[in-house]
């Protein structure tokens, strides 16, 4: 093995292909279903056809006799087993009506598609024939599926201990009557009802697990597709299943996407463990996609009334919300986390507002349970200030770039406290980034196009919409966001171990895991250059809660911001010890030892130092180390972040509306976005693309419907509009680089933020090209009858 | 998304096909399965046996002499790529090009569409723009359906369910001819939200010769919107007639609504696109 001195070329900034694709592109990647075990058998799960309803009674019998089946259980065979799923968020100081689902309903059914029972069987074709053979006699209950409605009297009731089908009411800001003094001294006040709809995660994988329990051991393995293969360890050990958290492993196989969706506890976690122990056999459970449109956590569904108060000249003075959350029949893993830290807490935005009060209703209704989303919280914060920006421009008649420049929190007053409890904004620019965007997409250029247009009276209406957003990621501190402060119930820190071994080939063992943003290249590529080892020496090892160290997670763009800085710091001690082991076998202090490029020596001189592959040789035999050095050269790292990173940037986007039927086109997307220091610029543009196209199909094409008897009317795929890629721009990106003081490398995360940005430069963009005639404001999806009705009743 | 259990059949011939059929009652055809087989998925439909119509020789083609004969298991893909129709029948190249994507090109067939008679598709507007008609073989010999008559009511035909459609014919055209097909996808779907095709001949005056315009996607079943057609007769295709034919293309029709588009949206959506194929049409012949 030879070593140089030569400094190698260094991989952080580079835009390395993913290491990953290779096999995920050419289906040798290992999905959930690609996971058959010897003798597993096929688990289908019956589903009510009603929102609301009581169970008088069940009859399996049918069922039991048809061909392959091997059991049919119900929620009366499993309760005094299985507990509740748990929801970690307890806040303090907040009436906290909890009801959480079952793995199986007892009593009563909250949602279509409520899981009722299940069929085991030797093959699914059986297991699903079987299901049709399940009597179930439901007594129907009256439905609400509107947040708002489900809160006024007379609305029918869900749960007991939820009265008004209340959650929790929450709080943050000044108190409401300093605000609305602020408001009524105001200049200019606007207020305007603000609806963000429900959203389908549809990840490309749906969801599902696996189940085997080994009676000679004892032990239980759970293959599911999984964020958190480790929280859900935990929670199936300690909280659902009472059974020793040791003897439980989770394996997140390879995921196919999961936007948020995937982070939570699911019924058929705890379930296939519970069948395999019960029949003794294997038992998988996939669900199909109607099955997912139905049951597995959605996102937003927020009704708002906001109101802003403004000076003259566009100086935001005061801001007021009320929000009711949508959060579904039972609450998920995380639910009321997400309205409350994750949006109430960021509604300032990009701004100094001197006045914010924000109330948020937590409410039951008949509908699929609500949690974190892509973004999670943050979207619909920035949603809602960057519309209220633009309804200041209205009322102000300034520019809406100009209400923002006059509003920006400045680059000197970091680290920045908004005052409404979330933790101090770290480090930003936001007018640089705006003026940047502005300047890429010619603003002037296309705002003087847009009056030419007007003037001639064209059918093609031009509209220009921004959106300066910041966002918090990179969650979270533990004392921040754990019990005693906002109460999600658990820390948020991670952990990553890292080791040389004997060979000098590095194995990165980490806490986080990827479903689909290329972990494994960008550690691969962060560990390369801080150990001075070659990229192709370097594995990164994740998602089996055998073999990794604790972790909580991917989500919330913590992964490298936690999850990396755990790394970091892991390679930070392998490099102490080999600099020991290297003034020990170089005969030197220790403190004259530098460490360079994957090489240990003397100050001064390079030639005779230690490669780290001769140092993991030496510490792996151990026949001659230091006094008290332990033998191998290996770290282990639990690193709780001190606070969150805050990315922030400009969007611009331009629409063209056609008069004539409403539709949109988009024109030109161009973004400009400060994620701090970037290790792979291909990956954080990949997740921008994902992240804009997510942004702009809820501006656009996506929302999920309930009738009013709580049926999912959007339940495929054929009325469900994910965009394709003909239904998305080209997508113009740049950025700014603001590094983060937060972590050692930097890095903020760039995992949500397209999403969080997108959804109101685009709506900002419709809304711009029709507001000469009097519209200020359209609600999402701008489906090309919304905007056609609009432009009926308005004028000229 | 599992289908009940169905037994399958691959005849090699329309006789064979036709035994089947009889010999099983609650057998279904299986042409492209591309709207057959997610419904099936969905346990709408549970087939006890399937008739794949596949092995079948002499279903795939296309012909000329006059008008066009196509062979029912003609894919979207054939059509979209035949030089011969981008020639004759542009309307039928550029159609085929716009059902669903790739995928569905490949495997859907237009006996499929026209047999299945989704309210949505975009063949059925287009057949009975081009006054096109199918050949039905069934037990009793064959028949010749108008596609006038062949539509009956929401996914229902005139076919017998032991008749097999094997042709479809698009009799040739007299002077010049403009046709066109305009659609509003589904953000979703990609199926007609409304979708209109026009027919126009038109004689050595330039006038409108018994045009034929038809619209899908509003109504139970792909209809002609017949005030538009004798409101263009016989007159020249000058913007406002065109703009008047369009305006009453949906007069008469009984529009359905849904939460993407409601009945009034789409009527007004069938002006706008009749006004567009017209206009396609009209610099066609021009
Ligand atoms: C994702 C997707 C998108 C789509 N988008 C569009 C779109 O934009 N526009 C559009 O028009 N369509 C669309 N389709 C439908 C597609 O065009 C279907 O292929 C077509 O409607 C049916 O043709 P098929 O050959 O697949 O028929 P099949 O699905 O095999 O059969 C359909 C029905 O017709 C019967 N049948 C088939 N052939 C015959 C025959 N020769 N004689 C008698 N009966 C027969 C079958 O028994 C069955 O009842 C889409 C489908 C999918 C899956």
């Amino acid at each position: 093995m030879t070593a140089t001195v030569d400094a190698p070329e260094r991989l952080v900034g580079k835009a390395i292909k993913r290491r990953e694709d290779p096999r995920l592109i050419t289906g040798a990647g290992s999905f959930l279903d690609d996971v058959r075990l010897p003798g597993m058998a096929h688990a289908a799960v019956l589903r009510s056809p009603y929102a609301h309803a009581r169970i008088r009674g069940i009859d399996v019998s049918r069922a039991l006799a048809m061909p392959g089946v091997l059991g049919v259980f119900t929620g009366e065979d499993v309760k005094d087993d299985i507990n509740p799923l748990p929801c970690a968020w307890q806040a303090g100081k907040v009436q906290n009506n909890v009801n959480t689902p079952r793995v199986l309903a007892l009593e009563k059914v909250m949602q279509v598609g409520d899981p009722v029972a299940v069929v085991v069987a030797e093959s699914r074709y059986q297991a699903e024939d079987a299901l049709d053979a399940i009597e179930v006699d439901y007594e129907e209950l009256p439905v609400v599926v509107d947040a708002k409605k489900a809160t006024e009297p007379g609305a029918p009731q869900l749960h007991d201990n939820a009265p008004n089908n209340v959650v929790m009411e929450w709080s943050c800001g000044k108190d409401a009557a300093t605000v609305d003094q602020a408001l009524a001294d105001a200049d200019v006040r606007v207020s305007q009802h603000i609806v963000n709809q429900r959203l389908i995660a549809s990840a490309m994988e749906p969801r599902g697990s696996i189940g085997r329990y080994d009676p000679g051991t004892g032990e239980y393995t759970l293959w599911a597709t999984s964020q958190a293969p480790h929280v859900h360890r935990l929670l199936l050990g300690a909280f659902i299943l009472g059974v020793p958290e040791q003897t439980i492993r989770v394996i997140a196989p390879n995921v196919g996407g999961g936007f948020g969706s995937k982070i939570f506890m699911y019924f058929d976690m705890p379930l296939v463990l519970w069948l395999s122990k019960k029949l003794g056999r294997p038992v998988k459970f996939f669900e199909d996609r109607t099955e997912n449109y139905l049951h597995t956590a959605q996102g937003r569904d927020h009704i708002t009334d906001v109101e802003v108060g403004a000076t003259k000249d566009g100086k935001i003075t005061a801001l007021k919300v009320k929000t009711w959350a949508n959060l579904g029949g039972y609450l998920s893993t995380v639910a009321p986390g997400i309205p409350t830290t994750l949006y109430g807490r960021m509604v300032a935005g990009c701004y100094k507002i001197p006045n914010i009060h924000v109330d948020v209703t937590g409410v039951y209704t008949n509908t699929a349970m609500v949690d974190a989303y892509r973004g999670a919280g943050r979207p619909e914060a920035a949603y809602l200030i960057e519309r209220v920006c633009d309804l200041v421009a209205g009322a102000t008649g300034l520019d809406p770039a100009e209400i923002r420049r006059r509003n920006f929190i400045q680059p000197g007053d970091f680290p920045y406290d908004t005052g409404i409890g979330m933790l101090p904004y770290d480090s930003g620019d936001y007018e640089r980034a705006l003026n940047h965007a502005l300047d890429l997409v010619g603003y002037q250029d296309l705002r003087a196009e847009q009056d030419k247009r007007r003037q001639n009276g064209s059918d093609k209406l031009l509209g220009v919409g921004m959106s300066s957003y910041v966002e918090v990621c990179g969650i979270a501190p533990s004392k921040w966001i754990g019990l005693p402060g906002e109460g999600w119930g658990a820390g948020l820190w991670e952990s990553a171990n890292v080791r040389v071994h004997l060979t000098g080939k590095v194995v990165v063992t980490t806490g986080s895991l990827p479903h689909g943003q290329g972990h494994e290249t960008t550690f691969a590529q962060l560990t390369a250059d801080q150990l001075g080892v070659p990229y192709d020496d370097i594995e990164v090892k994740h998602s089996d809660t055998l073999g990794t160290p604790f972790g909580f997670g991917s989500y919330g763009s913590r992964s490298l911001a936690v999850g990396g800085t755990a790394i970091y710091k892991s390679v930070e001690k392998v490099k102490e010890k080999a600099k020991l082991l290297a003034a020990h076998m170089l005969e030197a202090a220790p403190e004259d030892i530098v460490y360079e490029n994957g090489k240990a020596f003397v100050k001064g001189s390079p030639e005779q130092g230690k490669t780290i592959q001769d140092l993991a040789l030496a510490a792996h035999v151990g026949y001659d180390l230091p006094e008290g050095m332990e033998p191998t050269l290996e770290a282990t790292t639990f690193y709780d972040p001190p606070n969150c990173t805050f990315p922030f940037g400009t969007h611009v986007c331009v629409v063209e509306v056609d008069r004539n039927t409403g539709e949109v086109d988009v024109l030109r997307y161009l973004a400009v976005d400060d994620v701090g220091n970037v290790i792979n610029p291909m990956i954080v543009d990949g997740q921008l693309h994902g992240g804009i196209a997510q942004g702009l199909a809820q501006a656009l094409y996506e929302g999920a419907v309930y009738n009013d008897i709580g049926e999912l009317v959007t339940g495929t795929m054929n009325e469900y509009a994910i965009p394709k890629a003909d239904m998305v721009p080209n997508y113009e990106l740049d950025r700014t680089v603001t590094p983060t003081p937060v972590n050692p490398m930097g890095a903020k995360g760039a995992g949500e933020a397209g999403t969080i940005a997108a959804t109101p430069a685009v709506v900002n963009a419709v809304v711009d090209a029709v507001t000469h005639l009097g519209i200020r404001h359209l609600d999402m999806p701008l489906t090309p009858e919304r905007v056609w009705r609009s432009l009926q009743g308005a004028s000229a | 998304m599992f289908p009940t259990q169905f037994d399958y059949h691959r005849p090699g011939s329309v006789q064979e096909a036709i035994s089947l059929l009889q010999a099983n009652p609650d057998a279904k055809i299986l042409a492209g399965g591309h709207s057959l087989l997610p419904a099936m998925k969905l346990r709408l439909a549970s087939p006890a046996a399937l008739v794949d119509l596949g092995g079948i020789d002499g279903l795939r083609s296309i012909s000329t002499n006059g008008g066009v004969t196509i062979g029912a298991m003609t894919t979207y893909a054939q059509l979209r790529d035949s030089n011969e129709l981008a020639s004759r029948l542009p309307i039928v190249s550029e159609t085929a090009n716009n059902v669903g994507d790739p995928q569905v090109q490949n495997k859907g067939t237009l006996g499929g569409a026209l047999a299945h008679a989704d309210p949505a598709a975009d063949f059925t507007a287009v057949m009975l723009a081009l006054g096109a008609s199918v050949k039905a073989v069934g037990p009793n010999g064959e028949r010749t359906i108008a596609a006038d008559d062949l539509f009956v009511d929401l996914l229902t035909t005139a076919l017998a369910a032991d008749e097999v459609l094997t042709e479809v014919s698009v009799p040739a055209g007299q002077g010049k001819v403009g046709m066109a097909y305009e659609k509003f996808r589904h953000p979703a779907s990609g199926y007609a939200v409304v979708g209109v095709a026009v027919v126009v001949p038109v004689d050595g005056q330039g006038n409108a010769a018994s045009p034929r315009i038809a619209v899908t996607g509003a109504t139970s079943k792909a209809t002609r919107a017949t005030a538009a057609e004798q409101g263009l007769n016989g007159k020249p295709l000058t913007d406002q007639n065109i703009a008047a034919a369009a305006a009453a293309a949906a007069n008469g029709l009984d529009l359905n609504g849904d939460h993407f588009a409601s009945a009034e949206f789409r009527g007004h959506l069938i002006e706008v696109f009749t006004k567009r194929a017209l206009e396609r049409a009209a610099a066609q012949v021009k």
